[in-house]
């Protein structure tokens, strides 16, 4: 295999809203990956029958994993809103440092925003936290 | 000065065709589950309940099983590559192409048995 060039290694990079950004989209992702093993496991737990099920529900009811569970919900906000900017981005559009800074700050917020109302709405469904 | 030919060279590690069809593929894949990880999202918390008899019951309802496998089946694709780019970027040598593979099946591992669920609640007897 031939010696290929590494990018540079990560910390040797200034800490700044274009490597938090970016960085946020590759971890949301990996956590979202994660949370792949939660939804197969709700969906084969469903499969199996109401006690499996039951079980399930019990083990996901569970304040720890509520928590997790509200950190899936942000890395879902996030990763969707970061995923719409690269889109945007691969038309051409946004690219300036000014309108990237501006919509970095944005996805920032309406993620926050949406997780907001989406653990407020799984709350007022399933009960307070 | 070696007599392999240029192109006898580069064969086997170019990206010619391949990157862009995994930049394609992420892409797409990313469109197709804009809609896909809201409809999920929103129908599952509208669900009148969360008991195993209402949820069995959206869930073996054609339209829902179908977009259930949608998105299970290009959650999972979209996941794959991007897992296969965080191991490509931070892991090298033999433990990359091991990583690569544990990844593969794992995302396979996935799909398949979330398709296999959905499919058993569809087309399955009332429990």
């Amino acid at each position: 295999m031939p010696d290929r060039p590494l990018s540079p290694h990560v910390w040797l990079y200034k800490f700044k809203y274009t490597l938090v950004s970016s960085f946020l989209n590759r971890i949301t992702g990996c956590v979202l990956t994660a949370g792949l093993l939660v939804l197969v496991y709700w969906l084969m737990a469903l499969a199996s029958g109401p006690h499996a099920y039951a079980t399930a529900v019990v083990a996901l009811s569970h304040p720890l994993f509520k928590l997790l569970l509200a950190g899936l919900t942000f890395a879902f906000a996030y990763h969707l809103m970061a995923g719409i900017r690269h889109l945007i981005w691969d038309t051409g559009h946004g690219l300036e440092r000014r309108q990237s800074r501006k919509s970095a700050w944005f996805i920032g917020a309406v993620s926050v925003l949406l997780t907001a109302a989406l653990i407020a709405w799984a709350c007022s469904r399933m009960g307070a936290p | 000065m070696s007599l392999r030919s240029p192109l006898g060279r580069v064969l086997g590690h170019g990206a010619a065709k391949e990157g862009v069809h995994h930049w394609w593929a992420q892409r797409v894949t990313s469109i197709a589950l804009i809609p896909l990880t809201v409809w999920f999202v929103v129908s599952l918390l509208a669900l009148p309940s969360f008991d195993h008899a209402t949820v069995h019951a959206w869930v073996s309802q054609s339209w829902t099983a179908l977009l259930l496998i949608l998105f299970v089946g290009i959650v999972t694709w979209h996941s794959k590559l991007g897992v296969q780019v965080v191991i490509e970027d931070y892991v090298h040598g033999g433990t990359k192409t091991l990583s690569l593979i544990l990844s593969t099946f794992a995302h396979t591992l996935v799909a398949a048995a979330a398709i296999f669920a959905v499919l058993k609640v569809a087309f399955g007897v009332a429990p």
